[in-house]
């Protein structure tokens, strides 16, 4: 299995705190990878760090089969590369349709004068349609997405990330304050998602976490405390002093 | 495709059936070509009042639709205006230089006729060279082009600086003041180019039209802001009723998450910031050969402010809005101000509107803003029933749990 993205050494710092701190993190082209960790434990900035958002103090970060380094790009160029990013409050244009939310994530050209002259095309429509489907709002396509409910918004946004056709997903706390029902349906586009791509999940609910089934890393101040299957982790004796015995 | 695209935005066809419908009954009533019910000056009031339509229907695509609070887009509308200014003032000039100087027993050098309009345009300000912004001023089709290149240009170095460092929210709205404020503080100087506090002035007399009556001259103004300000409503509700307004839409209520869908927000800002800044160029082209004269002051910071509180009072984030806006608060701010409006008189004291009418203004302001956010074109929304989610801040958020927002409430 080949590495999609590989974190390496990679060290940052907000006003002398170390927010991150050496770390080094890999990840393969189709895998399922979920960041558990306390609060402050440098899983945003992670991801901060990831999507071009912050720029790192040290380390590189290569980037696909070419070995491409992220850094010194911006985020729109990062995005385009591939890497699709979801926000732990669920971030759609409430304003606008669920149809409108979609065909602008859909990946077509970024630029500003082709956006102006675009027109979709049927296959765009269609693409917009099996989506919806995918993450259960193919009767919403025409409500404006701030109508929808606090699990909607999180799906369509989710959907907003598949369109984006991205190569890796990173998620944050996707499961945040959804029904059990919700959990569930969650979980199953992510694993879809997951079958032919990267998808690393960033979450706090441990129950959430074993429903994936997938390799988990344990980040505590800003590197990585632990690696390996969830019963690995849970039992390591560093990880239960500085998450699980709190 | 062009059908479909006004089938879906019927407001644009209302709209552009009612500024034609205007045209007409302002034409049939006119001193022109009507039954004289309606004034020359009226008619060039009422033209004047359709180009700071366009200029407001600017400044609603930056600001209503893209979030941008520009506070300097008068600026550019002033720019306009300069610059046909200086073609209209050249040519009038030499016209008169011409015809006095036929008389000279010696007909006069090429030399000599430019240096008396020199001597005529820039005696004011103690010169009689032409400096090197007037090269082109010779040329109608030269300043009708830089009517639109010098906004443009100016906004796309502006902006390109600005928006690079990423300067948003009310610093950028900071800046185009300071932007404006530089700029028309420049204008006031003498050696600045363009007669200093003097202004341009005699605008209103087209070259080679100088038997034409003015009441006929202001016809052809009205009509040609009329079309200036149909075919801009056009492009203007084209440009938002696809992506590209979808995009606008976005970075205005969410810049990072645009940025992480992989839209380079700053391009799209640039392109737009440019792009209404030409708008408002060829608006302010066609405004002050109506006025007659411009000059530094009207591109002073407070008429960028003006705009936008034109805007905000008529409705922004809609394009009618903007220019009933525009409209409505610049004819009543021209009869409140123009001494027509009754005195209120409250026992010894009399409330005078020509005094009173800014903290009229600036209260509506207020009121507006607090009360009824969505201005005047909100008041359509009662009769098409548009309804937009008001979740903004009040995030039903995990607690509510997956209920929606009617069930929310209930």
């Amino acid at each position: 299995m080949s590495t999609l993205l590989e974190v390496s050494g990679v060290s940052v710092s907000f006003d002398g705190f170390r927010a991150i701190n050496n770390l080094s993190f890999q990840i393969t082209k189709t895998e399922m990878r979920a960041i558990i960790g306390p609060n402050g434990a440098g899983k945003t900035t992670f991801m901060d760090i990831v999507t071009g958002k912050t720029k790192p103090d040290e380390g590189y970060i290569l980037w696909g089969d070419k070995n491409i380094s992220l850094l010194g790009m911006s985020e729109a160029r990062i995005a385009r590369e591939g890497i699709g990013r979801k926000f732990q409050k669920p971030t759609v244009f409430e304003d606008q349709t669920v149809q409108e939310n979609l065909l602008m994530s859909l990946k077509n050209p970024r630029g500003p004068f082709r956006v102006l002259f675009y027109k979709p095309r049927p296959s765009d429509l269609e693409r917009v349609e099996a989506l919806a489907v995918e993450i259960g709002l193919s009767g919403e396509l025409q409500r404006k997405s701030g109508e929808l409910s606090h699990g909607q918004k999180q799906w369509l946004e989710i959907g907003m990330l598949l369109a984006q056709e991205p190569r890796l997903l990173l998620v944050d706390e996707p499961a945040a304050g959804m029904t059990p029902a919700e959990r569930e349906h969650t979980t199953s586009i992510l694993v879809e998602a997951a079958k032919t791509r990267a998808v690393v999940v960033v979450e706090h609910d441990m129950e959430f976490v074993r429903r994936l089934g997938c390799k988990v890393t344990v980040l505590h101040e800003g590197s990585v405390l632990a690696e390996g299957s969830l019963d690995h982790v849970t039992a390591n004796q560093d990880v239960i002093d500085v998450y699980l015995g709190r | 495709m062009q059908n479909s695209f006004l089938m879906r935005t019927p407001s644009t066809l209302i709209f552009l059936a009612l500024l034609a419908v205007f045209t007409i009954i302002v034409t049939a009533l006119s001193e022109g070509l009507g039954l004289g019910l309606v004034s020359t000056s009226l008619v060039k009031t009422l033209g004047k009042t359709l180009c700071l339509g366009l200029v407001a229907l600017s400044m609603d695509l930056v600001w209503g639709y893209a979030g941008i609070l520009s506070l300097g887009h008068f600026a550019f509308f002033g720019m306009g205006g300069y610059m046909i200014g200086m073609w209209l003032m050249y040519e009038r000039t030499r016209d008169i230089v011409v015809h006095s100087l036929a008389d000279a027993p010696i007909p006069s050098t090429a030399q000599e006729i430019s240096d008396a309009i020199g001597n005529q345009i820039f005696g004011v300000v103690g010169s009689a060279e032409f400096p090197l912004i007037w090269a082109f001023a010779d040329s109608l089709f030269l300043q009708l082009l830089l009517v639109v290149l010098v906004p443009g240009v100016l906004a796309l170095v502006f902006g390109w600086l600005a928006f690079r460092s990423r300067v948003a929210g009310v610093y950028l709205s900071i800046l185009t003041q300071a932007m404006t404020l530089a700029l028309s503080l420049y204008l006031f100087q003498n050696d600045s180019g363009l007669r200093g506090n003097n202004g341009l002035s005699g605008l209103q007399n087209l070259p080679g039209f100088s038997d034409v009556p003015q009441s006929l001259v202001s016809l052809w103004f009205l009509w040609g802001s009329a079309l200036a300000l149909g075919l801009g409503y056009l492009v203007a509700a084209w440009v938002v009723s696809g992506k590209f307004g979808s995009v606008l839409r976005g970075i205005r209520d969410n810049e990072a998450r645009v940025r992480f869908l992989g839209y380079s927000v700053e391009n799209y800002k640039l392109v737009l910031f440019t792009g209404t800044a030409c708008m408002a160029g060829i608006a302010g082209a066609l405004y002050y050969p109506q006025a007659g004269i411009i000059n530094p002051a009207e591109i002073a910071p407070i008429a960028s402010i003006y705009l936008a509180v034109w805007v905000a009072i008529g409705g922004r984030g809609r394009l009618y809005g903007a220019v009933i806006g525009a409209a409505f608060v610049s004819l009543l701010s021209s009869w409140f101000t123009g001494g027509r409006a009754p005195d209120i008189v409250l026992g010894s004291f009399a409330l005078k509107w020509v005094d009173w009418w800014l903290i009229a203004l600036g209260l509506s302001f207020v009121l507006v803003t607090l009360y009824a956010p969505k201005g005047i074109g909100g008041l359509f929304d009662l009769i098409s029933n548009r309804t937009s989610p008001n979740r903004h801040g009040a995030d039903l958020g995990p607690d509510a749990g997956a209920l929606r927002e009617q069930e929310a409430n209930e």
